[in-house]
């Protein structure tokens, strides 16, 4: 299998699938009028000419976690921190998708900080529910909640796309999956108000924002109605992080990402008695480790999403 | 309930700590202490219901590589986030039906139904 993402042409989900098992390596998607297309199998190489917007997702660092599962997550997560670095081309900006903490303590959040901003990066992040541990959300708030609304969700614009980082881990319900909210869709709906249905947007949070897996908690409660907002726009692509294992579906204009870990992998739904921290191989951990890298080219409203593990 | 929940926020700084040299050396096995113990594991509350006598103390056992708490869905009471290993206790003292789930991951979900010591005429409602 060669690097040859000039080669557009189609091929069905399963078979990507297949083909990753198979080459242990990214995918490029490319997304166009909101059906995407494979660029196929691509090596380290192949983010080397980009034009436009380039940014980085990184998801579920877990700094704190050092189970059997993964004894060392801010080891793992400062290896992420080493590939970033050493990209060929300098991404604009980074995505967290939360969960940066395992257990939301102040030297967590100082051990995270401490690694990531190696980057040199500027980094936008929403929580994940370990991040929101404390009562009031305070730890997570005072660092990383400046201009932002509410428990911290907010939106911004970068080469004419619509980035908007949604919180639906606060305030959760029993028996009940991720939630938004009232006041943060009644604030979605107005942020999207009068914006043109052309403009690419892109949404990130914690719990995916499709519904995965309701038996173990993947998936949003009100996300229905968020996406009801978004739907007049052309191209929508949605990044979660949660679930510790790559994710895609689309459905209408809507693209579903989700990422790996840099700590640990999580089992398939259903392939395992409870969702819990997955224990493989020491060999295999970094294959199912890593981060993803998000390519907008402009005039083409495309978004091409690489995950790219930390080995293999 | 003003007096409960400030009970409840006591022990969730304190007892957490009390509790280790406690609770923990009671066989979770004994008639005595059958439904005074809940595990969690798997991402399960086991059992999922227990039913004790008023002024029984229940006492969560994390036993799982991820962090649970225990939230009353009456936010009658709630535990710190618990680590592995790490134990959470409350004494129900009014009898009825107590629901609570895990904060962090709420399809998880547990009751615990306190009957009364003697003949009491307690109704037995959901608190």
């Amino acid at each position: 299998m060669t690097s040859d993402h000039d080669d557009r042409h189609s091929v069905s989900r399963r078979k990507i699938l297949e083909c990753m098992t198979w080459a242990g390596t990214g995918v490029l998607w490319s997304i166009a009028g909101g059906t995407p297309r494979s660029l196929g199998i691509v090596g380290e190489t192949m983010a080397a000419e980009p034009s436009g917007l380039t940014f980085l997702q990184i998801s579920d660092s877990h700094v704190g976690f050092d189970k059997p599962a993964n004894p060392n997550a801010l080891g793992t997560l400062e290896e992420a921190v080493n590939k970033i670095k050493a990209l060929a081309v300098k991404p604009s900006f980074i995505i967290h998708t939360g969960d940066i903490t395992h257990l939301s303590k102040p030297s967590e959040f100082d051990d995270a900080d401490r690694i990531i901003s190696q980057t040199r990066l500027d980094v936008r992040y929403v929580p994940g529910e370990h991040d929101v541990l404390d009562e009031n959300v305070k730890l997570y708030r005072d660092r990383y909640g400046r201009g932002t609304e509410g428990t911290g969700w907010y939106s911004f614009d970068a080469n004419g796309v619509h980035f908007i980082g949604l919180v639906n881990v606060v305030d959760l319900k029993a028996g009940g999956l991720g939630n938004l909210g009232n006041d943060q869709l009644e604030w979605l709906e107005d942020d999207l108000r009068g914006r043109s249905a052309s403009t690419p947007i892109v949404v990130f949070a914690h719990i995916p924002l499709w519904t995965v897996y309701p038996q173990w908690g993947w998936g949003t409660d009100d996300s229905a109605r968020a996406l009801e907002y978004l739907k007049r726009f052309g191209s929508v692509t949605v990044l979660n992080g949660h679930i510790h294992q790559i994710m895609q579906k689309v459905e209408g204009n809507v693209a579903f990402h989700t990422a790996m870990s840099t700590a640990f992998p999580q089992p398939a739904p259903g392939a395992a008695p409870s969702p819990g921290p997955m224990k493989v191989a020491d060999d295999r951990l970094r294959s199912v480790l890593g981060v993803t890298d998000v390519t907008f080219e402009r005039g083409q409203q495309r978004l091409a999403i690489i995950d790219k593990p930390l080995q293999g | 309930m003003a007096h409960r929940l400030a009970h409840s926020a006591w022990i969730a700084t304190a007892l957490a700590v009390a509790v280790l040299a406690v609770v923990g050396s009671f066989p979770a096995a004994s008639n005595q202490a059958a439904g005074t113990e809940v595990q969690i594991d798997q991402f399960t509350f086991a059992p999922q219901q227990v039913t004790v006598k008023a002024g029984t103390t229940v006492t969560w056992i994390n036993d799982d590589d991820a962090p649970h708490t225990i939230a009353s869905s009456t936010k009658l009471f709630k535990s710190k986030p618990l680590d592995t290993k790490d134990k959470f206790s409350f004494t129900f003292t009014t009898p009825g039906t107590y629901e609570y789930f895990c904060s962090l991951h709420p399809h998880m979900t547990g009751a615990v139904v306190v009957k009364a010591t003697t003949g009491s005429s307690a109704a037995n409602k959901v608190r």
